[in-house]
């Protein structure tokens, strides 16, 4: 355009590539511009700003500039039309009823004129017809006309006929058509009365056909409601069943098992190679295990609290515990419930009749339940025969000292009472006791709950600890009560991994001082042992690194070198621990030295004395000096009616009492257990890339001192067979190569390529910092914008509001001019007719 | 001739009760080169004050790396004197002047010992070993073989040869510490896995690691906080319950 109003930006570095908005400016026209839309939007508002009322234009397309001015009408028009149609007259009341003068219809009336008008017309126009002016004026010319009608009643037939005799032959015909329309009526009536009737007699004929009687036809019109008829409305009418989960087949439920074990099993895998180690510090609310473990068991004591009441579904759980295969069986199980449920129900009240004072306000549930408590023992008992076997007769005994335990339980506060609760009870009340403990303080149902079941972890570890540690250990009772403790410690991962770290801690710190003062430790008591043991059944012992096995490792393997063999009693808790050790790594196939350390010692300490050659054992054990010999046997008949036995847990604390031959007996036990333990460390451990020197010292030993011959032949067995295992292991050796490592790339200086988001800044920080930036930019950018449009705004205003003052001090002036101009010619004629006068 | 006990008392306080305090520490000489001749835990006591004679005093002693190779046997990492011992070999072992034959049949010989260590001498037996391929990189070839045999039948190293140059140590290669790579305890494991990748250039310092106790170690280990604790997800019947229960096949519950 005009070149004069074009404003060049010059640059001041001309840079490639880049794209400038801004080098040429019009301002003329961009001013016209802003000033043109400002007068259309911000002038408006500043004259309509002290007014309320809105002029609105609701004329349809008056602003449309798309319609053209004829379509527009047209569409107006219809419009209009249609808000008329259906719209009645409002003070047309009723339709229908006719207006009427002298009776007779006004609109009738008007017709008949119309047509005498017509008929008149034709002869006489533009003057009156006689008719219609005697019909409208009467009296006047009635002679006259009279003698004229009967002229003319001559001429035509027709024309004579007075105003009476027209009104009358209205109403005459009117009356007829009244009186037709009647009768079409009634015949129309008639008729359909007739056709009814006939229905009728034909409906009788269908209707006979049935097997109804004839007579029975009132009674067809309301039919008894067919059986059939009701079903199907019911149905109807029925909730619709909604779609639940389809009950699985055994095999969906083998299946799903399967699947959840495998996806167990993985997670153990990737704890085992230590993996998720550090994707864990990333994330640490990973999925592991234990979560779908924990739901699962959540899962299950849900299920249990809701069948509190019915008690029998009480014994399906157990009985799933119990048996392994019992999740397939499942919906068989499910079927046979009602049955038994039926069958307990009626037991049940057979027992309250038996004992109908027992407890007044808790009664029927509690009893169903203690009913389902004493089944559920008898189950325990039988399952192992016979599982399918449901209903059983109870021991009536049994039931009546099933009795005397309380249904519910506050959850001990102290140890102390936590003993006293379950001192003096059988194994199968202190489980029940158990049970109801955690069921009636499931964390779901109150608060502080949690705390409460989590202490009771602890009160239950305590006190297994104490039944291992009596004279006569309560083994059995143990083995029971490890099931609430996993149950327990499903619940409470973090309360139960505290309460065992706990534990061992003390259990070591007890070690370290009694090393510190005596030098030397012994090994301590069965309860550590069993704790140990406990440990292995809680939590995986395939990890990589868990926070409660890994110090129970470094706990056992500083029994197993630091403490002292002196007794037979020690050599056993050695070889537990070396079973336990075998058992932690039996999934990880790790590595333990001491393991075969110690068992090296024990095959050392069943050879009679001589020069040690080709082996060197460790610590505990000593090449020379005394507590040796302890396994060895010299007596021909005991070697002779040597047994394999288990080895009693229990004779770790009572060995004295037993004869010589028994301790004999025990220490070919253990060497058997020995042998059967090294031929397991051997499969263990035959990947190892140096398994034969690890195995080396115990090879020599089995092959050049062990008394083979001398040892009975099941000794000899266990024997052979581990010294096989040991044998045909191929010797393999592959040289260590390191793994490479990556090559350092070499400096380069190709350029670094950055995309290029905002130019003049900074491109430092990530992609989000960078957006961060830009946003921020972008809003300042926005403010400024803002800010000068406000500005600029106020400037427009200013202008409007002086350009109004000027307006009106102009038209003030231009008024005030025009008064004191009309005053002067006033004054001017005034004076000048003075003159005027003073001439004359 | 002293007893065993004596001793013991007398070796330990020598090198810094008794020998800065004599005007002819030599005096000691033959007193000392008895006692390590003697074996066993007296001989690695002896060691210091030998040690303090031959550096400050010019003893000149015959074959005394071949002494100390033989010292070597599973005791060293159970004795109590371990962290003293250990101490000393590296002090000996720090010379850049030794033959590589000599150092790699030390590593051989203390890499197969390590197979009988408990873990908190292994935590030191291994940044140990590091420090001797950092100082001694001829005896890389232990680590780091790349043109060997394929596949070997029988370890060329022989355990049982006194003289450490006639053990054919370089011929061989660390399967010990492959082997420890799958230690229980986690640290051990890690720790052996370092040799896999070349080694930095930087020495551990294992000045802390000497001194270090199970207790100590299994005092780290119960500190240490978990996010979450696994648990076994095998239903536990009975305390002998498992699936092959060694337990259940050698102990009875009575």
């Amino acid at each position: 355009s005009n070149p004069f109003e074009v404003k060049v930006n010059r640059q001041k570095f001309d840079i490639l590539g880049r794209k400038t908005k801004n080098d040429v400016g019009l301002p003329g026209v961009s001013r016209s511009k802003a000033i043109k839309k400002r007068n259309q939007t911000l002038l408006k508002e500043y004259k309509e700003r002290e007014k309320t009322n809105v002029f609105k234009d609701k004329r349809f397309g008056e602003y449309n500039t798309k319609i053209t001015p004829e379509e527009k009408m047209i569409r107006r028009f219809t419009l209009e039309r249609q808000q008329n149609y259906g719209k009645k007259n409002i003070y047309n009341l009723n339709e229908d009823e006719e207006l009427t003068h002298y009776g007779q219809s006004l609109a009738e009336i008007e017709k008949l004129n119309d047509i005498v008008d017509s008929d008149s017309d034709t002869e006489e126009r533009g003057t009156l017809s006689a008719e219609l002016t005697a019909a409208h004026f009467g009296g006047g010319g009635g002679l006259l006309r009279k003698k004229a009608s009967s002229e003319q009643q001559d001429e035509e037939e027709e024309k004579p006929k007075s105003r009476k005799e027209l009104i009358e032959e209205m109403i005459a015909k009117s009356k007829q058509e009244k009186q037709e329309r009647q009768t079409r009526r009634e015949s129309a009536l008639e008729l359909t009365e007739k056709l009814d009737k006939d229905w009728k007699e034909i409906q009788t004929l269908i209707a006979r056909k049935t097997p109804k009687s004839e007579r029975k036809d009132k009674e067809v019109e309301k039919p008894k409601p067919d059986e059939y008829d009701m079903i199907v409305r019911e149905l109807g009418f029925e909730m619709k069943a909604k779609p639940s989960e389809r009950l699985k087949t055994e095999e969906q439920l083998a299946k799903e098992e399967q699947a959840r074990l495998q996806k167990l099993e993985a997670d153990r895998l990737r704890r085992m190679h230590g993996i998720d180690e550090e994707a864990n510090k990333k994330k640490p609310s990973h999925v592991s295990a234990d979560d779908l473990a924990d739901g699962f068991i959540l899962d299950k004591d849900d299920r249990r609290l809701l069948s509190y009441k019915d008690g029998k579904i009480n014994i399906e759980n157990e009985e799933e515990k119990e048996g392994e295969e019992e999740e397939d069986e499942e919906g068989e199980e499910e079927d046979n419930e009602n049955e038994e449920e039926s069958q307990e129900d009626s037991e049940s009240e057979d027992e309250e009749d038996d004992a109908a004072d027992n407890h007044s306000d808790l009664e029927s549930d509690l009893e169903s339940e203690e009913e389902a408590a004493g089944n559920k023992e008898e189950k325990k008992h039988k399952a192992n025969e016979n599982e399918s076997q449901n209903a059983e007769k109870l021991d009536p005994k049994r039931e009546a000292a099933k009795s005397e335990l309380p249904y519910t339980f506050a959850v001990p506060e102290s140890y102390e009472t936590f003993k006293s609760l379950l001192a003096g009870r059988t194994t199968e009340q202190q489980l029940i006791i158990l049970e109801r403990i955690q069921k009636c303080n499931h964390p779901s149902l109150a608060v502080g709950n949690k705390a409460k079941l989590e202490k009771l972890f602890g009160f239950l570890l305590e006190y297994i600890g104490e039944l291992a540690t009596l004279d006569l250990p309560e083994l059995r009772t143990i083995d029971k009560l490890v099931l609430p403790l996993y149950n327990l410690c499903q619940m409470f991962p973090e309360a139960a991994s505290d309460s065992i770290k706990f534990i061992l801690r003390d259990a070591a710190h007890d070690l370290e001082e009694v090393i510190e003062v005596k030098g030397r430790a012994t090994f301590p008591g069965l309860d550590t042992l069993i704790y140990l043991k406990i440990v292995s059944l809680l939590f995986p012992t395939s990890d990589f690194w868990h926070p409660v096995v890994t110090p129970a490792f470094m706990y056992m393997s500083q029994l197993l070198t630091k403490c002292r063999i002196t007794t037979l009693q020690d050599v056993i808790k050695g070889l537990f621990i070396c079973c336990l050790f075998l058992e932690y790594v039996s999934l990880s196939r790790r590595f333990v030295p001491e393991l075969i350390n110690f068992l090296l010692g024990v095959l050392h300490i069943s050879l009679p004395k001589n020069k040690v050659q080709g082996y060197t054992v460790v610590h505990p054990f000593t090449p020379v000096g005394k507590n040796l010999e302890l396994l060895l046997v010299c007596e021909k008949e005991d070697l002779k009616s040597w047994e394999k036995q288990n080895v009693p847990l229990s004779i770790v604390t009572r060995l004295k009492e037993s004869s010589r031959t028994e301790i004999n007996h025990t220490r070919l036990s253990c060497l058997a257990l020995c042998f059967d333990l090294i031929k397991k460390c051997a499969s263990l451990y035959e990947s190892l890339p140096s398994f034969h020197e690890i195995m080396h010292p115990v090879r020599i030993l089995l092959t050049q001192h062990v008394p083979v011959n001398e040892y009975p032949e099941k000794m000899q067995e266990w024997y052979h067979s581990a010294l096989k295992e040991l044998e045909n292991k191929v010797k393999h050796y592959t040289p260590l190569i390191c793994e490479k490592k990556k090559p350092v790339p070499l400096k380069q200086y190709t350029p670094k390529i950055v995309k290029v988001l905002d130019f003049g800044r900074k491109q430092a920080g990530s992609k989000k910092e960078q957006e961060r930036k830009q946003l921020i930019q972008r809003h300042k950018r926005e403010l400024k914008g803002a800010i000068r449009e406000i500005r600029k705004d106020n400037q427009f205003l200013a202008r409007m509001q002086l350009s109004e003052i000027m307006e009106r001090d102009s038209a003030r002036k231009r008024k005030v001019k025009e008064l004191l101009g009309s005053l002067a010619t006033q004054e001017g004629e005034w004076k000048a007719m003075k003159r005027k006068k003073w001439k004359n | 001739q002293l007893p065993t006990g004596l001793y013991k008392k007398v070796l330990v306080i020598l090198h810094d009760s008794v020998l800065p305090y004599m005007n002819e520490p030599t005096l000691m000489m033959d007193f000392l080169t008895v006692a390590y001749g003697i074996g066993g835990a007296i001989s690695l006591l002896a060691l210091n004050g030998l040690f303090i004679l031959i550096h400050q005093h010019n003893l000149e002693y015959p074959d005394f790396y071949k002494k100390l190779y033989s010292l070597l046997d599973p005791s060293i990492y159970h004795v109590k004197y371990r962290a003293r011992f250990f101490h000393l070999t590296d002090l000996f072992l720090s010379s850049s002047h030794l033959p590589a034959y000599l150092v790699a049949a030390f590593i051989k010989r203390l890499a197969r010992l390590a197979l009988t260590a408990p873990p908190e001498a292994l935590l030191m037996i291994i940044p140990f070993l590091c420090n001797l391929f950092r100082r001694h990189p001829a005896c890389r070839v232990l680590v780091h073989r790349p043109g060997g045999p394929a596949d070997m039948s029988e370890d060329p190293y022989i355990m049982e040869e006194e003289e450490p140059s006639k053990s054919r140590a370089l011929e061989s290669s660390l399967w010990e510490i492959q082997s420890l790579q799958s230690h229980y305890h986690p640290d051990v494991a890690k720790a052996a896995a370092v040799l896999n990748q070349s080694l930095s250039e930087m020495e551990d310092d294992i000045s802390g690691l000497l001194e270090l106790s199970a207790y100590e170690l299994f005092d780290k280990e119960v500190k240490k906080k978990a996010a979450d604790v696994p648990l076994e997800f095998e239903q536990v019947r009975g305390l002998f319950g498992k699936k092959n229960d060694i337990f259940a096949e050698h102990f009875s519950l009575d």
